[in-house]
């Protein structure tokens, strides 16, 4: 019984602090709020969709900014797309980036741009690791006997 | 040919390019009872779709703005020329300039994104009370 209980507590806690460090925002309540018996593994599935499509987008603008002539129109619609998805699953920093990134676009501001796409790629890296070790801690608990259900 | 109100199945079409989107969204409306749902992943998509059906299929469409081939406001623009009455939500991150020309193409309601089931529920309340 203890197992569970510490366990518990450690997913609470690390939980809150995602969101006290704005990691995370009320969106990904909003994504528990949809997970139940008949779809236990939802959170889990959408945010390993979002990990897909973002990976897929920053490749898209990595290629994208390394051309000799940059179409930012095509930049600006990739960023929106990580933008919308980002605050869908409720990732509230990397949506902060999007916001600041697409606002260069609209300058065709280069150096803005690939600042920005940096930037992104490390608030991506770590909301990543961060959500991952939370559905580790997840699996801890369930494997230890426990529920995740708040 | 509408069957009696109380029991009718409420039928949702999802038009969005994002697969994120239409996951969380497909799951919402599953949670505020709608289960019967489609989806398309662009204007020109649920067009097509409601054109292979009928324009009585679906009772709420949810339409996302920014989408390839066909976006939002020219599908619901479309949509409305061609007598579609379902209700349409217009669901988008953009400026309340575009919301405006969103809205004037024919939408009954607008979102920004992101969806939340509050809003959702709201709608599909109102769907149903439309109906009674």
């Amino acid at each position: 019984m203890d197992a569970i209980v510490h366990l518990r507590k450690q997913l609470v806690d690390y939980t809150a602090s995602l969101f006290q460090e704005g990691f995370l925002d009320d969106q990904f309540n909003q994504l528990q709020q949809l997970q139940d018996e008949s779809n236990p593994e939802f959170v889990v599935e959408v945010v390993t969709l979002f990990f897909e499509d973002a990976e897929r987008l920053l490749n898209e603008l990595a290629t994208s900014l390394a051309q000799q002539s940059i179409d930012f129109k095509r930049v600006d619609a990739h960023v929106h797309q990580l933008k919308g998805s980002s605050s869908s699953i409720g990732a509230q920093r990397v949506h902060t980036v999007c916001i600041a990134f697409r606002n260069y676009c609209e300058q065709q501001n280069v150096e803005g741009c690939l600042k920005s796409l940096q930037l992104v790629k490390e608030e991506y890296s770590l909301v990543k690791n961060k959500l991952e070790t939370l559905f580790k801690m997840e699996q801890q608990l369930l494997g230890a006997g426990g529920s995740v259900s708040m | 040919m509408e069957s009696d109100c109380g029991g009718r199945e409420i039928r949702a079409l999802i038009v969005d390019d994002s697969a994120v989107m239409r996951m969380i969204h497909e799951d919402m409306l599953g949670t505020v009872g709608v289960k019967k749902k489609e989806v398309a992943q662009n204007g020109k998509e649920a067009i097509d779709i409601i054109l292979h059906n009928s324009p009585k299929t679906f009772d709420l469409i949810l339409m996302d703005l920014d989408m390839p081939i066909m976006n939002g406001i020219e599908a619901t623009r479309a949509l409305r020329s061609m007598g579609v009455q379902s209700k349409i939500a217009g669901v988008s991150g953009r400026s309340s300039v575009e919301a405006q020309e969103f809205m004037d193409a024919g939408l009954d309601y607008y979102q920004q994104k992101p969806l939340t089931i509050a809003k959702l529920s709201q709608i599909i309340h109102d769907i149903h009370q439309f109906h009674i």
